[in-house]
């Protein structure tokens, strides 16, 4: 069996052919709602859909660290609205700098990443469990801290251009893509550089592949995991900030649900939910074919009801073809 | 491992520390909660031991008051009604709800509960309207008596209802799209769900005047965001796409409001399409200060919530109260948002 911790790392080989099935699948949707709708396939639709994919893919970006431990964050909905939250009491309550703001969210999304992380390393909770709990605390806390009334940045102009603007744009006059599409594809490439090059994502694999072997072989398993869910809930953060900037107000009820929509495009994207492998890149793959999908089906008028149907099959079909894809080597 | 324990311990308390600290700050509606919860309960261990006979003497009545929940500013407007109304009357209310308007399940627990602490009477604004009928019939049998407001319930067992006609108020909306639209064009609607009475009203109202009176205008969409700010934005601009000649947008609450605003604002074509909102909130206003949309339909929130309290000590009472208690509805814009009439219904 060797090195699996091996294999996982490397951005070719089998996984290749799932990358391929799930990028020709992006391709074939795009291809038919195109078909179906001229609408689909015009410049500002498709910034549109790349918007609309940020917060979510920020999220499965960052959730799919714990996934690959084999472990699992249902808090990441909640949290990122907790970051929401922290981060619209310091700029809009406390009149702290928009910069300090920012970093305050990023602070309370890492933070409850970490103490998540504690409570499974240290407590030895199951992460199902653990951040079941979590979710429900930073849920509550929203609620408390913002006084259940929603926080916004009217008062802090540069807030909302922290998604909305486009430095792209001012660089390139014609090319006004959206900061958060930027941002999103940024930590999108830094998370599969910290996944494929660092040591946390190689003992992040190791974690995922055989925990008992990689803590005998002398690494501290549970500083690692405290970091990756960490690293996790520093992508809350992003996320809640990006989502804040954009609706220029923290909206302490919403979030749960979040994080089922993120795993949903990890699955989608090939990695597996018992941990040891999976990429980056197949995780922003997964969340773009859900935001396809939703998108076209929305164009087409399509009934609401019938569009979480649908997606909850094609969740459904890219994990059985990854468990044949398992089965088969 | 002990003091790893001990970190985690730390940090967590930290955590709740600067959470609480940072809350204080924020808002004092926190503290108000906690001392309703527990003069409720004082209250309702002292409602067991007595024999309701009716004369209350001495002990204030307790009226449960269960709103669709904290998604929409609206419920906070609602919430100083009851207040207000709770203080006159001197009577003891919560005022709970579930952090979403999707929630239907966990109303319906709220309601259960409410309903084992053995109220004087409950006020309740349902999220699905028929699913609630079950536990009203429960309260019937035990004499306690319901009082709907904002979303009426399917059924008479409600001895009032406190609530804006919402296919009177959908329909002006429609009138008014109308008008500025010219009376022809493609038109679409966000609503916020199908299942709650509001919902149902808000969209029959606004699509049944339009296919009624105004034949030359199309109702090219009708799609439901559940509420959510950034759901009925992407979902708006979805929909803008599909109809690039589309010249109205209807947001039926604040959340789809703010959703179809977005999504102009984002697409740039705040001169090309009329937007009409439903209900108030800091960005609605703004928007229409600014003319970035059209207007909107307000509500009474405060109103709602005091007629509703008010029936429900009079019914507790064993008094008369009217059937149906219509709250109404004002249309404003940029012309009257501001003005000393509006200023109290359009919160913040």
């Amino acid at each position: 069996m060797g090195n699996k911790g091996a294999k996982g790392r490397s951005l070719i080989r089998s996984d290749a052919t799932q990358k391929l099935l799930a990028f020709g699948s992006l391709i074939v949707l795009i291809i038919v709602f195109s078909l179906a709708s001229p609408n689909f396939f015009k410049f500002s639709n498709i910034v549109s859909i790349v918007l609309s994919t940020a917060v979510n893919g920020v999220l499965a970006v960052g959730v799919t660290f714990v996934i690959i431990t084999g472990g699992i964050d249902l808090s990441i909905g909640t949290t990122m609205t907790f970051a929401s939250v922290i981060a619209g009491v310091l700029i809009s309550f406390w009149k702290a700098p928009v910069l300090v703001g920012v970093l305050g969210g990023l602070a309370a999304g890492a933070l409850v990443g970490m103490i998540s992380g504690s409570v499974i390393a240290k407590m030895k909770l199951p992460p199902f469990i653990a951040t079941l709990g979590m979710m429900m605390i930073t849920k509550g806390l929203s609620l408390v801290i913002s006084g259940t009334k929603p926080i916004y940045f009217n008062d802090a102009k540069a807030y909302s251009r922290i998604a909305m603007g486009s430095v792209l744009g001012d660089i390139l006059p014609g090319f006004n893509i959206p900061n958060a599409v930027v941002i999103f594809l940024l930590m999108s490439v830094l998370a599969s550089l910290i996944l494929t090059k660092t040591s946390l994502g190689r003992y992040n694999f190791a974690l995922g592949s055989n925990e008992e072997a990689t803590r005998l072989s002398g690494i501290n398993v549970d500083k690692w995991k405290i970091a990756i869910y960490a690293l996790s809930g520093l992508f809350c953060g992003i996320a809640g900030i990006l989502m804040s900037s954009r609706l220029n107000s923290a909206q302490p009820a919403l979030g749960q649900g979040y994080e089922l929509e993120a795993i949903a495009a990890v699955v989608i994207g090939g990695t597996s939910l018992n941990g040891g492998e999976g990429t980056i890149l197949g995780t922003v793959i997964g969340a773009f074919i859900m935001s396809v999908l939703t998108n076209g089906l929305r164009i087409l008028s399509v009934k609401q009801e019938w569009q979480t149907v649908v997606i909850g099959i094609v969740v459904i079909f890219a994990v059985y073809a990854d468990l044949l894809r398992r089965r088969n080597k | 491992m002990k003091n790893v324990k001990r970190l985690i311990a730390l940090l967590a308390g930290m955590m709740l520390l600067v959470s609480l600290l940072v809350g204080c700050g924020g808002s004092g509606n926190k503290n108000q909660q906690d001392n309703n919860t527990d003069k409720n309960q004082q209250g309702t261990t002292g409602d067991n031991n007595q024999q309701n006979t009716g004369d209350n003497a001495g002990k204030k009545l307790y009226i449960p008051v269960i709103s669709k929940g904290f998604q929409h500013q609206f419920w906070q407007a609602v919430k100083m009604g009851a207040e207000k109304a709770a203080q006159e009357f001197d009577v003891e209310i919560t005022f709970e709800g579930p952090e979403s308007e999707a929630q239907v399940d966990k109303q319906i627990e709220m309601l259960e509960a409410a309903l084992s602490k053995n109220p004087d009477a409950i006020c309740l604004a349902a999220l699905d309207s028929k699913a609630v009928i079950p536990y009203l019939e429960q309260a019937k049998e035990r004499g306690i008596p319901v009082v709907g407001f904002d979303s009426g319930v399917d059924s008479d067992i409600p001895v009032a209802t406190a609530a804006t006609d919402n296919k009177a108020a959908a329909a002006a909306a429609a009138d008014k799209m109308a008008e500025l639209i010219g009376g022809e064009g493609e038109v679409a609607v966000i609503v916020h769900d199908q299942t709650s009475i509001t919902g149902v009203d808000r969209r029959d109202g606004f699509v049944n005047q339009i296919k009624e009176k105004y034949p030359n205008i199309k109702i090219v969409d009708i799609q439901y965001g559940g509420g959510d700010h950034l759901k009925s934005t992407d979902l708006a601009k979805a929909i803008i796409q599909a109809h690039p000649n589309l010249k109205g947008f209807f947001g039926a609450n604040e959340g789809s409001a703010v959703g179809v605003l977005n999504a102009v604002v984002e697409l740039g074509k705040e001169k090309d399409i009329v937007v009409i909102g439903y209900d108030a909130g800091k960005q609605l206003k703004d928007a229409v200060r600014e003319g970035t949309i059209a207007g909107a339909i307000s509500q009474d929130p405060v109103a709602i919530g005091y007629e509703a309290v008010k029936a429900a000590v009079m019914a507790a009472k064993g008094e008369k109260v009217e059937q149906l208690i219509d709250t109404g509805f004002h249309w404003y814009d940029k012309s009257n948002v501001d003005s000393e009439e509006l200023k109290p219904l359009l919160y913040d």
